[in-house]
């Protein structure tokens, strides 16, 4: 069912085997990747460029706060919540990440059923992972509420190292606009599929091309990297 | 005739994908405004880079006024020559340099060049360049803002570039500056993923990535280093950004100014300079390898003869990418830093000559008994050979430790960048456009108006440069108002300043010259034919000259060769367009 390119073996070329097949495979004519289709790899490229840019934003955070001379704020305190009588620390964050990992489950199912045309489960997945997404930005949206009621800012905190605040609005709302961004993007597609878009072979309002449901999947893999960055953010902001 | 050995075959595969549909515009505005061709796009990058670059050669000769005759011009002051500096140094790199090489020769040349009928994704294109131009504005706002564009260098070192001792610090100039980078960035983005799958995914049938011509193989590794590179530059300048507006300290260390200690503390500057050189240094490549690559194919053009080496020139392009990802911080040997990382620099950075030097041989070897015909690109790639072999070895001394720290931050320093990075790509771009111009407008430009452009611009560019090399290693200061009577400026290194000036003035004057030629030539150049200079590679071989939307008309061009079938011994001409198929194997493609 994966239509995403119409590939046409040649026969005629002959092809070397080991390391050389391996070059010239790279190097043959019209598509480096067979198989893979303009939208995907640009969408992989992209991702890798945007690697570079969380990559150096948690360098710069790991930078300020490895080279800081006043404490760093005890994470597993700051991000604690006063439940039942008793702290609980990273109750929160549990919960949006598993929130989150949730989302890409709901995610790959939607590119399955893409696949398989199943328009009404696919949509329906999609919106689900949608709703993760949300709540998940919403829950960001009450953890900043806290933070700032207890006096943090970014240029402050009652803690110590002002970077902390830095960073944490800074990182953290990155990756929050990226999740949004995805949440918007995520209801276009499911709209279109919802539609039919994709089967009808309606024309895109802006570009003016026609779609198929490979565009679930070039979602998919924007959504994955969205999870995978906040995984890394985990690590290195909350655990540390 | 050659005889070549059986295993290349001349047989090319079937079409794997079907033909695009292409976005047809219905009126006036989506055909010439708002335009997804890719060739229109390139124009409007290219006219609106070469614009802004105008500004920048205006605020160079203001500069040298200054220098040449201090104290005579009262409307230069200190602020003003600083905000001079940075707005001359930070348009040429990123937004006439950059944007002319991949937005605007990316943009013609690669779908033309690889067969293909436009970009991958003609929207996002559109959308890069109006980002691009929202870019320019807001950058051009600058000095139309209270306080004026910001005076903090082009490099924009924290934490003088957001106080309030330095022009623009503490009004907009720092804040437009940094907005209009990080468009450019997000509008670059758009454009260099098209033009990376693009060459990936786009290409004719038989147009392998071994049949590349350079100019395509030198804009592509670019673009894959801009992608990787521009994310530090966005991030170092959303901090910056952040320090300035929200008062935060990411580079701000607790300071006092003004007899004032201010809010900000615990920040690192030095974090900012590794954030911008791990742009910097791979920014240079991306303004030299497409030059790198344009060259090669102009020399072999224009010498009638195959490059030398080819495998060897698309290994050096990619090796010399990769290897400036790992020595940015040669531009940091005085910053303080543990000698050893000095020591690990400084051999990556001397490693690159190799690779380089590789590419310069080959050029070389490619004029070598070649048919060179002086043609005004031939002239150009020429000057670009010289000046740039000139400026790679001023750049032996500034990459080793104990030579540079002397040298560091005299006019030494911008000698040396001004020939390898200013001089010498904008020499490949002027050949270029005599190159391509005829493609782009079906016209000739005038030769007698190009010849004097040139000649005045390679000669002016030495007389300019080659002196501040002596102020430099006498310990002229750079980036200094004045210098009045003083050890480092005798009144010898004056008259030299003054020289100095005077040959700026009389090269930017060529460059009107070259600017009036452009439009003139639209109208009253010399018809040039489809393919005037008999060049191999397929945009020379479009149906119609300046070539339709859609590019090749009803069928796809098909590949039977590489790009460099020049003099080949049996053919009946001096050249083999790249789609010319290949029954009697006549090709030199096998030497490779």
């Amino acid at each position: 069912m994966h239509e995403s390119a119409k590939t046409t073996p040649s026969p005629t070329l002959p092809r070397p085997s080991g390391l050389s097949g391996f070059a010239s495979d790279w190097a043959s004519d019209q598509r480096t990747f067979k198989n893979v289709s303009w939208g995907k790899a640009m969408m992989w490229i992209f991702l890798l460029s945007d690697t570079f840019i969380f990559g150096c934003f948690l360098l710069a955070y790991m930078t300020a706060r490895m080279s800081t001379t006043v404490p760093w704020p005890n994470p597993s305190e700051v991000f604690a919540l006063h439940i039942g009588g008793q702290d609980v620390p990273l109750i929160l964050i549990a919960i949006m990440t598993f929130v989150l990992i949730s989302s890409s489950g709901t995610m790959a199912m939607a590119v399955n059923y893409g696949y398989r045309r199943d328009r009404r489960k696919t949509a329906a997945l999609m919106l689900l992972t949608a709703l993760f997404g949300a709540t998940f930005v919403g829950m960001q949206a009450f953890e900043w509420t806290k933070l700032i009621s207890e006096g943090v800012r970014p240029w402050e905190n009652p803690w110590g190292a002002p970077q902390f605040g830095s960073t944490f609005f800074m990182i953290t709302g990155f990756h929050g606009t990226h999740v949004t961004i995805g949440v918007i993007f995520l209801l276009i597609i499911a709209r279109k599929v919802w539609r039919g878009d994709f089967d009808t072979e309606r024309r895109g309002f802006f570009t003016s091309r026609k779609g198929n449901y490979e565009i679930v999947e070039i979602t998919g893999l924007y959504w994955h990297f969205v999870d995978l960055v906040w995984v890394f953010i985990f690590a290195f902001f909350y655990l540390w | 005739m050659v005889n070549i050995p059986s295993s290349i075959d001349d047989t090319v595969p079937a079409a794997e994908v079907e033909d695009v549909e292409l976005y047809h515009p219905h009126s006036w505005w989506t055909t010439y405004v708002f335009s997804q061709d890719a060739k229109v796009i390139a124009i409007q990058y290219s006219m609106t880079a070469l614009a802004i670059g105008l500004v920048a050669l205006v605020l160079s000769w203001l500069m040298r006024l200054q220098l040449g005759f201090p104290g005579y011009f009262s409307f230069i002051d200190a602020e003003r020559y600083y905000q001079f500096i940075t707005m001359h140094g930070m348009i040429m790199v990123i937004y006439l340099l950059t944007a002319l090489f991949l937005g605007g020769f990316g943009n013609y040349l690669i779908p033309l060049m690889l067969g293909a009928r436009d970009m991958v994704f003609p929207y996002a294109n559109m959308l890069s360049y109006w980002l691009y131009l929202l870019a320019v504005l807001v950058l051009v706002a600058g000095f139309f803002a209270p306080g004026g564009p910001t005076g903090a260098g082009w490099t924009l070192y924290p934490p003088q570039a957001v106080l309030s001792g330095t022009p623009g610090g503490q009004d907009w100039g720092i804040i437009l500056m940094l907005t209009s980078l990080i468009l450019f960035i997000i509008g670059f983005t758009m454009g260099g993923l098209n033009y990376v799958v693009t060459v990936l995914q786009g290409r004719a049938r038989g147009m392998t990535l071994m049949r590349m011509p350079l100019t395509i193989w030198g804009i592509f590794t670019a673009t894959v280093m801009a992608l990787l590179a521009f994310p530090a530059l966005f991030v170092a300048s959303v901090m910056m950004l952040f320090d300035r507006l929200l008062g935060t300290s990411f580079f701000m260390p607790a300071i006092v100014e003004m007899g004032e200690q201010l809010q900000h503390g615990g920040g690192s500057p030095i974090l900012f300079q590794h954030l911008f050189w791990f742009f910097g240094h791979p920014e240079v490549y991306i303004v030299a390898l497409p030059a790198f690559g344009i060259v090669s194919d102009l020399i072999s053009t224009h010498a009638r003869k195959n490059i030398f080496g080819y495998r060897m020139m698309v290994w050096a392009i990619v090796i010399i990418g990769a290897l400036s990802f790992i020595v940015w911080a040669h531009h940091m040997y005085v910053s303080g830093m543990n000698p050893n990382f000095g020591f690990f620099f400084a051999t990556t950075t001397l490693i690159i000559a190799v690779p380089t030097a590789i590419k310069v041989y080959n050029w070389v070897l490619t004029l070598w008994r070649g048919d060179i015909h002086l043609t005004i690109p031939m002239l150009f790639a020429l000057g670009f050979i010289v000046t740039f072999v000139n400026g790679g070895l001023t750049g032996l001394f500034l990459g080793n430790v104990v030579v540079d720290v002397p040298l560091s931050d005299t006019m030494f320093v911008v000698a040396h960048f001004h020939m390898v990075m200013g001089v010498a790509p904008i020499m490949v771009i002027f050949g270029a456009i005599y190159h391509w111009y005829p493609k782009i407008t079906g016209r000739m430009l005038n030769d007698v108006m190009g010849r004097i452009h040139f000649w005045v611009t390679f000669l002016g560019a030495y007389l300019i440069f080659f002196p501040m090399h002596y102020l430099g290693l006498l310990g002229a200061p750079r980036r200094y108002y004045e210098l009045g009577e003083s050890a480092v400026n005798p009144p010898s290194a004056h008259d030299l300043n003054v020289f100095i000036t005077l040959m700026a003035l009389t090269v930017g004057a060529a460059q009107m010259l070259f600017l009036f030629n452009l439009f003139w030539s639209l109208r009253n150049g010399k018809e040039a034919g489809g393919n005037p200079w008999r060049a191999t590679t397929l945009e020379w071989q479009t149906p119609t000259t300046p070539p339709p939307h859609g590019n090749w008309g009803k069928d796809l061009p098909v590949v039977y060769r590489w790009a460099y079938d020049y003099s080949v011994p049996g053919a009946p001409e001096d050249f083999i367009p790249q789609n010319q198929p290949n029954p009697d194997r006549i090709s030199r493609e096998h030497i490779s």
